[in-house]
């Protein structure tokens, strides 16, 4: 209630409290309000629904109606009079599995690979999990154990009776997740030291590490690459050099810090001069400062650059393929010049494979990334 | 790493000025914006500087804890001079607490881990004994609920409160108030204001750049003009609010006090 008197708008009574107005909701709501809301977007919805409407049905038909699933050559995907337009080839995949998987490791010793690929995921289940038991301990295992079990494993030990495979012989996903697990591993902290290094106050420090990074961002990866497996070998002893698979880690690592080296200083350039001194004026010295009070919030506001890098260099480790390493991508073209499954469809069919590979794994981290990143702002509020 | 050399702590434990700046010059760039700064402040003693905005105020007490350099002077803090030596500047700010306009509590923290991370890490206090002492200083602010939450979600003041709890779990025996209460919702300037008069009443030295001069009436031993970079007028606080000497301190006055 409220009345005009000569002082304006005066209120008489309290306002009670009352529900908000009623929402469309249910599923015409939905309908009505995303997709039917005006003449452009009902024009919209229906192209999107003739778009899908063509696109997606033939292939379906492609890869799982009129695919092969089972069969011993490749006449078990050719046409046929039941079967004119053959679809994918799965059962060539499914024959060539082990070698995507363990490329020319020795039939024998694969066991080991399976080892090391539990242990793998053991460790990042680990870390991933955040409110896992003893992440501390999770975090050395993932580091220091890991790392060194892997190396017995998979190059092995002869005194321990694992017979020593060399890296030549290693192959397919196993390559690419090692490529991608060291690079990963490796460019973080390397790129935060990067990244610090180049807002240090002493001129060479900063000096070196501008001139690593804007080196490494300014040639392409597989330059990197050639530069790690052609060059390293003349500033090494021979009998030092480390081996191909090792000099294009090193290439791998390298080239990625340097990027992420960039993504981690945007991060610190986007904290505020009072946390600096907040940390400073309660006597922290210098690394205390950064450790406990800069890094941790600039690592949070970048984790979906950092993540988006770490896809990134995933899907770049097909490129060591240049430097003669065997790694997934390389497993499938082999694959396909098989005489025994060359068909039409074989290479479409081990490309989509790959394909399905790549897809999962990148996307596994984009959505594992966005539920961190929801957990740590859900903290802040 | 953070000790202090030996000078540096026996220093510390000599009677005489808690802050003793002499012949101070600073200059940002061109701009000359201290000018020959003397000033002695005793244990104990509470000092308010007040004056217009751009006169030095805050880069003055600013330079008692080293957050910034100075061209030529000296600055010597409970008997440690502070120069470039980096364990004279850290055995400094262990011994000054430092609560900003913006209050600066690290957002990643808890209010109890705000607390608690320098008498940790500084002070290498066990965490129970730091959680300990936090939480003896954050119910002294009145606020030991807010304990487990996170700073974005306590208001304006609440914040400047758990910053001051934060600067006294180092047991400082110098604090600096870098203009507390000039980004607050008025209504939330008394909760700060009265957590600092009760602090005063504990006798730790106190430097206060503050427009609050009901604050500066209830507590100052003195008050500071700074205009310009210099120290325009010192007094007590009774003479300084009654008889400005300065005709700059007096327009100065007109305007603050209305």
């Amino acid at each position: 209630m409220t009345t005009m008197g000569e002082k304006g708008y005066v209120r008489a009574t309290p306002a009670e409290r009352r529900p908000p107005p009623g929402d469309r909701s249910g599923v015409f709501g939905w309908l009505q309000r995303n997709l039917l809301s005006s003449p452009t977007d009902i024009a919209l919805t229906v192209l999107c629904i003739a778009f899908i409407g063509w696109a997606v049905p033939p292939l379906v038909r492609f890869f799982v109606v009129d695919a092969v699933w089972s069969g011993a050559d490749r006449t078990a995907c050719l046409a046929t009079p039941q079967n004119p337009v053959p679809g994918a080839c799965w059962a060539f995949v499914r024959a060539w599995f082990s070698f995507f998987v363990y490329g020319f490791y020795p039939m024998a010793a694969r066991w080991r690979v399976d080892v090391f690929f539990a242990a793998l995921a053991f460790g990042i289940g680990w870390l991933a999990w955040l409110s896992a038991p003893r992440r501390g301990i999770g975090a050395i295992y993932f580091f220091i154990v890991l790392p060194l079990l892997s190396f017995v494993l998979l190059s092995g030990v002869p005194r321990l009776a694992l017979i020593t495979i060399p890296t030549e012989l290693w192959g397919g996903i196993l390559v690419t997740v090692v490529v991608a697990t060291i690079g990963i591993v490796a460019s973080l902290p390397l790129g935060i030291l990067l990244a610090l290094a180049r807002r240090s106050d002493l001129p060479a420090v900063k000096g070196l590490a501008v001139a690593f990074i804007e080196f490494v961002r300014g040639v392409p990866l597989i330059t990197v690459l050639f530069m790690a497996s052609v060059m390293l070998p003349l500033f090494v002893p021979e009998r030092l050099s480390p081996d191909k698979l090792m000099r294009a880690l090193i290439g791998v690592a390298l080239f990625a810090s340097a990027y992420m080296a960039e993504v981690v200083r945007g991060g610190l350039n986007a904290i505020p001069r009072g946390q600096y001194e907040a940390a400073q004026a309660l006597g922290l010295a210098h690394w205390r400062v950064m450790a406990l009070v800069v890094l941790p919030q600039a690592l949070r506001i970048t984790l979906p650059n950092i993540v988006n890098t770490f896809i990134g260099l995933f899907k770049d480790t097909t490129l060591v393929f240049a430097v003669g390493i065997f790694d997934f991508l390389r497993t499938i073209e082999a694959a396909r010049a098989d005489p025994h499954w060359v068909t039409p469809v074989t290479g479409v069919t081990g490309y989509a494979f790959a394909a399905l590979f790549y897809f999962v794994c990148c996307y596994g981290m984009s959505r594992y990334a966005r539920s961190v990143e929801a957990r740590l702002t859900r903290h802040r509020r | 790493m953070e000790m202090p050399d030996d000078a540096a702590s026996a220093a510390a434990s000599q009677p005489g000025p808690a802050v003793e700046i002499a012949g101070l010059h600073k200059w940002y760039g061109d701009f000359h914006v201290l000018r020959d700064i003397n000033l002695a402040v005793a244990r104990g003693e509470r000092v308010v500087i007040c004056g217009p905005s751009g006169g030095g105020k805050s880069t003055l007490l600013r330079c008692i804890n080293r957050l910034e350099d100075w061209q030529s002077g000296r600055v010597v803090v409970d008997g440690i001079e502070l120069t470039d030596d980096p364990k004279h500047i850290v055995a400094v700010r262990r011994d000054v607490g430092m609560v900003f306009q913006q209050f600066n509590l690290f957002p990643h923290l808890t209010v109890l881990e705000n607390c608690t991370l320098a008498p940790i890490w500084v002070r290498h206090m066990p965490k129970k004994d730091a959680e300990d002492l936090a939480m003896s200083f954050l119910r002294r602010v009145k606020i030991p609920e807010q304990a487990g939450k996170y700073p974005a979600r306590l208001s304006g003041g609440q914040q400047q409160r758990v910053a001051i709890a934060r600067a006294l779990c180092m047991s400082p025996t110098i604090m600096l108030f870098d203009e507390p209460t000039s980004s607050l919702d008025p209504e939330m300037v008394k909760e700060v204001l009265d957590t600092m008069v009760e602090l005063a009443g504990d006798g730790i030295t106190m430097l206060v750049v503050s427009h609050e001069m009901g604050f500066a009436r209830q507590v100052a031993d003195r008050v500071i003009f700074m205009a310009d970079g210099q120290i325009v007028e010192v007094n007590e606080p009774q003479a300084f609010f009654a008889q400005p000497a300065h005709e700059r301190t007096r327009l100065f006055l007109q305007q603050v006090l209305r």
